[in-house]
């Protein structure tokens, strides 16, 4: 029968469950623990604790658990395990390999399986970069791994504290992840021993770095409307959002193929399957333009679409985040994209409604905002302890309901981030992709970065102000028009929002099926939006307004034409030269 | 061991509590009162508290009545006897046929499928609705909505496609369903000759609220154990606002802070887990969902359909009687547009619409009094003819038939040159003489 020893389920309300602990025991804030259904275990986290009743949020199915089951605690923090072997991985949200679970009936995923994240059995080989007798602290490197491409540092466990002294290191070698490849002590005689994996509680911040940068490089998505008019810094943070069927899942895919990052983060935070099904089918398939190797071999998918249970949802990003940082540790750029934060925040919003707290806008918890900021705050650059500096890049997808910007989640996360891509519907109902409208996006990094960007060209930043105040005059323009019609503004006017319409088609919109137009590099960025520059900058004298519309339009037909050209090519060239003679002569 | 227990301790809204102990979270009960008996399930346990929804509902529920534990989840039956048969929102036979005891039954509701155990979707199911199949196809395991405001035949719609879709079973859900429209689907049916393939459950406006939340989940249960054996099931439901009206009801008896217009704030996660039951099993059939979203006040933005859109792979506008061409989209078409179809497919689809588009304008130049040119009759002629031909739900006929036609409609109408649309395929596709 049941022990009084054990601590007991005493409620249990979907995904929450209720437990009374014994008396004695002790128990930590977002504390692990093990639910027992009929013997299997199933993994849970210590949300709320008052007296001897603990409110857990349970990560799988609840279906079947009866008042008077024995609950297990860990001891330790939700955690993920880092080390080499996580690249090219697909993860559910609690860090499991989902290629590696049994399934029933072969398809669908069952309660309980807990598999380690790191293959145990795999040797990496292994160089000690310090010897016995030095002075090392968390973050310190203790040697490397070669994975990929990548020279895998070995880092002193985050979580020591304290400075420690290598008093047994082991030599070159290959070893697996649980081969223990040294051993620390510290002053009070303390011996550790160190792995090549080590774990970290997800939803505590990595801060084992020398000091916080501000971010003023840019991190490149080759996608023009960002880069040029809405750059991103490395170690920023941006949101996307935007009602549905307007673009947010192939710009985001877009960027996780294109980006200029060392290792890119996925996040499928509660959206389709079929997504990422795309995403885990066709990356390995994709070749990395920098590296030659396939793409999935620098990407990270975290995994828990719509359908897997809601609390594992809401440790999602935190894994993802928190392998970013891992990497960021190593040295690397890491860029992330969680789609989609909202459905985070309604995993929240859930457990808070469960929990019976009091709710703020849109039954929104009221601590929903400083949960957006911790997130957002744990991207960053940073320079490490042995001054070559690491970044995390943050972009969360936004779904606001209705397409409605005003809702909470939307303007918490507008608050803490540092550019904002709208998606509006307008936009992609005129097929303008990607539908990010500029004239109500915006990023603090343009100014930010006006010392890195001023390398592109000294006048490069006004340019790009000047760009967008004409974006602002064009619409105005056009807006005049739809009351009075063409004939009721001036020729000049009539230019300048032919200029605006030529600067949207030409280098705003991308064609993201084409295999030229999909992706622009640095170099051609500066070289188009310089040509580009020049003829928003050119006078042009028309007689009528007949013949303004007449020559726009071949002009940008030329540019148009252009884009979808090979850069520097035979094709780019003829169309070049044909409008730099047309800029020269008008 | 089955235990009973006579002692409701609780009764709101058609949820009830009793005393009892050793009870699992989700299992069933039946509540045997003097007017009828009805299944239940537990929502919540606190402490040797036991909530309990009861599908048929709780009036003439007593205090002392009978609560009798079944000691598992909500199962349904399952075999190729279920073919042909219609059923009630709990699951049980409504056709007058035999019962099905003898049946294995499956837990309702069942985990997801492991994402890397899914294939890029890669079938054509063909409706013979041409604004389906030409312009939006439907793709196998897809997930699709139907918007409409109330009023509008999407129960027709639903059951020609039902009828004529090339799935190898059609499984019918109805939630909240007007008696008409059960026995106009089920005559459609056997008139098609189509019932042999079809199971229904069926769930009528006049039946208790609660039971339409089973439906959903009893349908996809059945359509899962098909797909998994290898069969390309179709799932029909209709009105998934009926189905969240229902979860909003419920919350609120149970006290839910409610998040938008009353609706609990887990409706996009319910919603999900319900359509993301579409699914292509690597190595064996296919599920696809089709499901009617009406929309309360023609407003899209509604919570019902706006996270039914988050949520599905494009959407259906039914306007006026008709599929709308402009805001319909299928996300996956461009999966088997001209791979799994006929290559000119595409671009006929592209200088149809943008056609059509045009056609459109005209239209609303004219109404504004401007002077009608030659130009304009011939796009306005080409705007009746498409909307004849092709929009109009009574048409009826298969994809290549209807890309042939469409040619044929360009060519009536239009010279080569105005249609955009390569010059091969030109060569090969216009019609002569």
């Amino acid at each position: 029968m049941t022990s009084t020893m054990d601590s007991r389920i005493v409620a249990v309300n979907g995904p929450l469950v209720t437990v009374e602990i014994v008396k004695a025991q002790e128990v930590m804030m977002n504390e692990v623990a093990y639910v027992l259904w009929n013997r299997v275990p199933l993994k849970s986290e210590v949300i709320r604790i008052r007296g001897r009743l603990v409110d857990m949020q349970v990560f799988e199915s609840t279906v079947g658990l009866k008042v008077g089951d024995r609950v297990d605690f860990a001891g330790s923090l939700l955690s993920a395990t880092l080390g080499p072997g996580m690249l090219g991985q697909i993860y559910d949200g609690l860090q499991n390999p989902l290629s590696e679970l049994d399934n029933d009936q072969g398809y669908f995923l069952r309660r309980g399986q807990y598999i380690s994240s790191l293959n145990q059995e795999k040797r990496w080989e292994f160089t000690p970069s310090v010897k016995t007798g030095d002075t090392v602290k968390a973050g310190y490197y203790l040697g490397s791994v070669p994975e990929g491409i990548f020279k895998h540092h070995i880092i002193v466990p985050l979580a020591l504290q304290g400075t420690w002294e290598v008093v047994d290191l082991i030599g070159q070698g290959s070893y697996t992840v649980t081969d223990r490849i040294a051993t620390l002590k510290n002053h009070e005689g303390l011996e550790v021993p160190v792995t090549m994996a080590q774990p970290w509680p997800v939803k505590l911040p990595v801060k084992a770095y020398k000091e916080r940068l501000l971010p003023n490089r840019q991190l490149l998505t080759q996608c023009r409307l960002i880069d040029i008019f809405f750059p991103l810094a490395e170690g920023g943070t941006a949101c996307i959002p935007g009602p549905f069927g307007a673009g947010k899942t192939v710009l985001q895919q877009i960027v996780s193929r294109y980006a200029e990052a060392d290792i890119v983060i996925i996040v499928a935070c509660g959206e389709r399957a079929g997504e990422v099904v795309e995403t885990i089918r066709e990356l390995p398939l994709l070749e990395d333009p920098q590296t030659g190797k396939s793409l999935m071999d620098r990407t990270v998918i975290i995994c828990n679409t719509s359908s897997m249970p809601v609390a594992a949802r809401e440790a999602s990003i935190y894994t993802g985040v928190t392998l970013g940082e891992y990497y960021r540790q190593i040295g690397l750029k890491v860029l992330l994209l969680a789609d989609s934060t909202s459905r985070w925040a309604q995993a929240l919003r859930e457990s808070s409604a469960r929990m019976e707290e009091i709710p703020g806008e849109e039954a929104f918890p009221a601590y929903l905002e400083s949960r957006l900021a911790a997130l957002y705050e744990r991207a960053g650059m940073v320079r490490l302890y042995n001054d070559s500096t690491g970044s995390l890049t943050l972009i969360g997808n936004v779904s606001p309901a209705g397409g409605n910007f005003e809702e909470p989640v939307t303007q918490n996360t507008l608050k803490v981030v540092g550019a904002f891509y709208g998606l509006s519907r307008s936009r992609s109902d005129q097929r303008r992709y990607p539908a990010i409208d500029p004239l109500i996006s915006w990023s603090l990094y343009l100014k930010q970065m006006r010392g890195s960007l001023g390398e592109r060209h000294p006048e490069w930043v006004s340019w790009v102000e000047e760009a967008q105040n004409l974006f602002i005059q064009g619409n105005e323009i056009h807006q005049m028009m739809l009351v009075v019609g063409e004939e009721g503004i001036g020729i000049e006017d009539l230019v300048t929002y032919l200029k605006a319409e030529m600067v949207d088609t030409v280098c705003l919109q991308q064609d993201s099926y084409d295999t030229v137009d999909r992706a622009t590099d640095r170099d051609r960025q500066i070289s188009d939006f310089t040509l580009l520059i020049r003829m928003v900058h050119y006078r042009f004298n028309f007689e009528t307004k007949r013949e303004a519309r007449q020559r726009m339009t071949h002009l940008q037909n030329l540019f148009f034409q252009m884009k979808y050209c090979q850069f520097q090519g035979e094709a780019y060239q003829k169309y070049r030269i044909e409008i730099e003679s047309i800029l020269v002569k008008g | 061991m089955i235990i009973e227990y006579t002692r409701i301790t609780q009764i709101q809204g058609d949820i009830i509590s009793v005393v009892a102990s050793g009870i699992q979270y989700s299992e069933l009960a039946v509540v045997k009162s003097r007017m009828r008996t009805s299944l239940a399930q537990v929502i919540r346990l606190r402490g040797d508290e036991v909530f309990l929804q009861v599908f048929a509902g709780t009036r003439g529920v007593a205090t002392g009545d009978q609560v009798r534990f079944l000691g598992h989840p909500m199962r349904v039956p399952f075999g190729d006897a279920l073919l042909g048969r219609i059923f009630n929102g709990s699951g049980d036979p409504i056709d007058g046929g035999p019962e099905l005891k003898a049946l294995p039954r499956l837990d309702i509701g069942g985990p997801s499928v492991n994402p890397v155990m899914r294939v890029i979707p890669r079938g054509f199911i063909e409706t013979r609705v041409p604004m389906i199949d030409v312009f939006n196809p439907l793709v196998e395991s897809q997930k699709l909505p139907i918007f409409a405001a109330a009023g509008e035949p999407y129960n027709k719609l639903l059951a020609r496609i039902g009828m004529r879709a090339n799935a190898d079973v059609v499984i019918l859900g109805g939630i909240g369903l007007k008696y008409d429209e059960y026995l106009k689907f089920r005559r459609a049916f056997e008139e098609a000759g189509v019932l042999p393939r079809t199971i229904m459950f069926v769930h009528t406006a006049s039946d208790p609220v609660v039971e339409r939340l089973l439906v959903p989940d009893l349908a996809l249960a059945v359509a899962e154990q098909f797909g998994v054996n290898g069969k390309r099931v179709l799932v029909l439901l209709t009105d998934m606002t009926a189905f969240a009206d229902a979860m909003k009801e419920i919350a609120i008896s149970m006290d839910q802070v409610p998040s938008n217009l009353g609706y609990p704030g887990s409706l996009y996660s319910d919603l999900a887990s319900r359509y993301e039951k579409a699914v292509d099993f690597e190595g064996a059939g296919s599920i696809t969902i089709l499901a009617v979203t009406t929309m309360p006040g023609d407003d899209v933005t509604h919570p019902v359909p706006d996270n039914t859109g988050y949520i599905t792979e494009g959407q259906f506008y039914l306007r006026k009687g008709v599929i709308e061409p402009f805001g319909s989209l299928s996300r996956l078409k461009q999966l088997v547009i001209g791979k799994v179809t006929r290559l000119d497919h595409g671009h006929i689809m592209n200088s149809m619409i943008r056609l059509f588009a045009k056609s459109r304008e005209v239209e609303q130049k004219l109404a504004m009094g401007f002077d009608r040119t030659a130009d304009d009759e011939r796009y306005l002629r080409y705007g009746t003819l498409f909307y004849d031909r092709f929009m109009d739900m009574k048409v009826d006929m298969g994809l290549n038939e209807a890309l042939d036609l469409g040619w044929y409609t360009l060519a009536e109408c239009f010279h080569p040159d105005e249609v955009g649309i390569k010059q091969e395929l030109i060569d090969k596709h216009w019609p002569r003489g």
